[in-house]
């Protein structure tokens, strides 16, 4: 390892793509997602101010990026790839198989897990899915910790020529703790791919072969001494144990420290949930007659416990559901330890408000469009900013990246079925969305004969997660220029008919585009209507610049109906409880005037004050 | 040293801003620093919190009930997030009205110096002359300088002297 150099505040994320820079990782793959976005950005930044030699990309999806890494590791350099817990259900087709075969130079995967769940569609355990395929996975429980713990990965990957995960979960991703840096190892491999048919290719009178070596690899990993789980406080003489892993583990430290208990309880930290050691498991399960087992987000230390007495998830002592925040483990611990707790009281829950697109956002004025064109319609959307339409009555459905399209159909056959007066079925989907799994849906919607309209809301970034380039910007990771493929390209290839596209801002002609696709739809040539909807992504501030600008208020005439507030959901239009009327918020207002359009009785006067019409 | 703070608000007040400045200030005077931030979905103008922890601490999340300071960019979120600060805590709130807590108008203060954007750096700046967190001034001057963009560096500045003067 190089020589150390001062101590820096980093995020999560920040640390571990440190870690994938200091350890001489020569690829780096990733797709956005929340928790796992930074990280592929700091690989950016660290590989830029240390020089390293790092391919780095964002691939159009996370099985993309996961059979990218592989390659790369084929030739013997080190590779990771990032992405959050359900992209690696995308990913999970490679990932098995990854096990099976495994890898030369070393792999590391990185999953970041999201109990609670803060941004996500599920609350999955990513260690679940490591022991489902056979992979080794580490669970940092900090920035530090999480950095170290790329480099054991590592070592560990090319020890035993195993994929290796790294799983932080959002605490850890964005939690930010001074973390000590060194300068980058050089590794100087040359790519060299050394043809084995038999393991590479790995036809089915292979695999079973390749299925015992891997058993193999796994119980020797879980007889690593290295791996044996450490006790971090109690004498190891105490009547209670707890075992305990990731952000869970910090947290029931400082609660045993504020209980004054640290010497009282055995807690251990388990650092490599999977394959969890087997001689601790052992040791424990004879040493202690009460074991309460604290980790997130599936019971995956304690089912390989396999000892019925131990407290846990699967017992119910700890919620099998939900965030271990330290409200939860506190409570979990006063009834575990049999302490009465100090009155905590039960807070009244207040909700916060809820996000809303932002002002002057593009999607606003589509799902508006949307909606007013067909109130009768269904609309299914998909994963990203857009998803908020469903404030606005634009979005009904939304499940995976990419489902809109191929659910669009199922709705489509669905009603079709039953006669020629079925609804008008509208989707939405992102442009990074579209190019990350909307394709083989369109294709397949084309191929089959469905008739909906798919708007794909091309704001030419992949807005949620930070503003990730798509491969129609043409931006690589690093800012250079890359290939730009176009969408209009693609959906013409599909073989879609009918294609339009069009500034949502312009409502009145969005709307007749709208109207023309539903026809087109129901006509005797008719199929999947495509209309792209494009403006650039408010959070562009470069592309703010160019856009129409107006000053927009609200005048006496304004009845305070409030069909502005409730249809359109501007943050600017705000409704003044004294006077019953709406007002605009100049400090948020952008002036794009799209509200215009949709006060009842004309009380939105606009007045031109900039920028291009 | 040992301190425990919340900073709460709405997603686009500079809540993350203020989180790493207070981290970097920790950094500074040699301490242990662990902070918790909200990213993604809840970004887009939704109530948003963040936990800084400054001492040996393990965890980045902060009990309810257990922080000594307690930053509000705006009086609705003391509602909602009160209750992470102790009983006798700080609690340092952005409002126009009065209230059980220490409340100063930084959006006014902020409006005055030209932009909105700054209200973050007054509040922090009225949090450290009442004495409600770990770092002084002086500290707190040195990491805005460092950590600020350069075209920001001046506004955050002058929001952060405003707030000490008030």
């Amino acid at each position: 390892m190089g020589k150390e150099m001062k101590r820096r505040i980093l995020m999560g994320n920040e640390a571990i793509g440190r870690g994938l820079v200091e350890s001489g990782c020569t690829l780096v793959s990733s797709y956005p997602g929340t928790p796992a976005s930074e990280i592929l950005e700091s690989v950016v930044a660290f590989a830029g101010e240390t020089e390293a030699p790092v391919h780095i990309e964002w691939s159009v999806n996370e099985k993309v990026a996961y059979e990218v890494a592989l390659g790369h590791s084929y030739t013997g350099k080190r590779s990771a790839v990032a992405m959050k817990q359900v992209g690696l259900n995308v990913a999970s087709d490679p990932f098995m198989r990854s096990a099976y075969l495994g890898v030369t130079g070393g792999l590391v995967v990185v999953v970041a897990d999201d109990p609670g769940p803060h941004s996500s569609q599920t609350e999955q355990d990513s260690r679940f899915f490591a022991q489902f395929a056979r992979i080794p996975v580490f669970d940092p429980s900090d920035p530090a910790e999480a950095k170290g713990m790329v480099g054991r990965a590592f070592e560990l990957s090319e020890r035993y020529e195993i994929p290796v995960m790294l799983r932080p979960t959002t605490r850890v991703c964005h939690a930010r703790q001074g973390v000590s840096c060194q300068t980058p190892q050089t590794l100087s491999r040359e790519a060299h791919f050394k043809k084995d048919p038999g393991r590479w290719v790995a036809t089915p009178q292979f695999l079973t072969d390749l299925h015992r070596r891997l058993n193999d690899k796994i119980d020797e990993i879980a007889c690593l001494k290295e791996m044996y789980p450490v006790r971090i406080t109690g004498d190891g003489s105490a009547a209670h144990c707890i075992v305990s892993s990731g952000v869970a583990c910090a947290n029931t430290y400082e609660i045993l420290e504020d209980m004054g208990l640290l010497e009282k309880v055995d807690l251990f930290k388990v650092d490599l949930p999977y394959p969890l050691n087997r001689n601790f498991i052992g040791a424990i399960n004879a040493d202690y007659e009460k074991i309460l087992v604290i980790e997130e987000t599936s019971p995956t230390i304690e089912m390989q416990m396999a000892n019925r007495a131990i407290k846990g998830r699967t017992s119910k002592d700890v919620p099998d559901y939900g965030e271990l925040t330290p409200e939860v483990i506190g409570k979990v611990l006063e009834t575990f330890l049999n302490v009465p707790g100090k009155a905590e009281e039960d807070v009244q829950e207040v909700k916060g408000v809820r996000p809303s697109l932002c002002a002057g956002c593009p999607h606003r004025a589509a799902f508006y469009g949307i909606s007013t064109t067909f109130p009768e319609g269904i609309f299914p959307s998909d994963i990203g900013c857009y998803t908020l339409g469903m404030n606005l009555g634009g979005v009904d459905i939304c499940h995976c990246m990419g489902a809109c399209i191929s659910q669009g159909a199922g709705l489509y056959h669905a009603y079709a079925a039953d006669g020629p007066d079925y609804p008008t079925i509208v989707v939405t989907i992102g442009d990074s969305t579209f190019f990350h799994a909307g394709i083989p849906g369109l294709i397949n919607a084309v191929f089959t004969g469905a008739r909906f309209i798919i708007v794909i809301l091309d704001n030419s970034t992949t807005a949620m997660t930070g503003n990730q380039p798509t491969p129609q910007v043409g931006l690589l990771a690093d800012g250079s220029p890359g290939n730009v493929v176009y969408i209009p390209d693609l959906v013409r290839a599909s073989g879609v008919k009918f294609l339009k596209e069009c500034d949502p801002y312009d409502l009145e002609s969005f709307t007749v585009l709208l109207k023309d696709a539903g026809r087109f739809c129901r006509s005797d040539e008719g199929g999947v209507a495509v209309i792209i909807a494009k403006h650039p992504c408010m959070m562009d501030r470069e592309a703010q610049k160019d856009q129409r600008c107006y000053r927009v208020t609200v005048t006496e005439a304004c009845t305070g109906c409030r069909v502005c507030i409730k249809r359109f959901e501007c943050p600017a239009l705000i409704f003044d409880e004294e006077s019953k009327k709406v007002f605009v918020d100049q400090n948020g207002c952008v002036g794009c005037c799209v509200c215009e359009a949709v006060c009842p009785v004309g009380a939105i006067a606009v007045q031109k004050t900039g920028g291009e019409e | 040293m040992k301190q425990q703070i919340i900073i709460s608000g709405n997603g686009g007040q500079g809540i993350l801003f203020v989180t790493r400045l207070l981290a970097e200030a920790g950094l500074e005077m040699g301490l242990d620093v662990l902070t918790s931030e909200t990213h993604g979905m809840a970004m887009r103008g939704g109530t948003v919190i963040s936990h800084v922890k400054v001492g040996a601490f393990r965890s980045p999340l902060i009990r309810r009930g257990r922080a000594d300071t307690g930053l509000f960019l705006s009086d609705s979120n003391v509602a909602i997030h009160g209750a992470f600060v102790k009983p006798y805590g700080r609690r340092i709130v952005n409002t126009d009205r009065t209230g059980e807590y220490e409340g100063i108008d930084a959006a006014a203060c902020a409006a005055q110096l030209g932009s909105l954007l700054a209200t973050n750096l007054v509040l922090l700046g009225y949090a450290v002359l009442r004495k409600a967190l770990f770092c002084d001034e002086a500290v707190m001057r040195a990491v805005i300088k460092k950590a600020s963009r350069p075209r920001q560096v001046d506004l955050n500045l002058r929001g952060f002297e405003k707030g000490l003067q008030l």
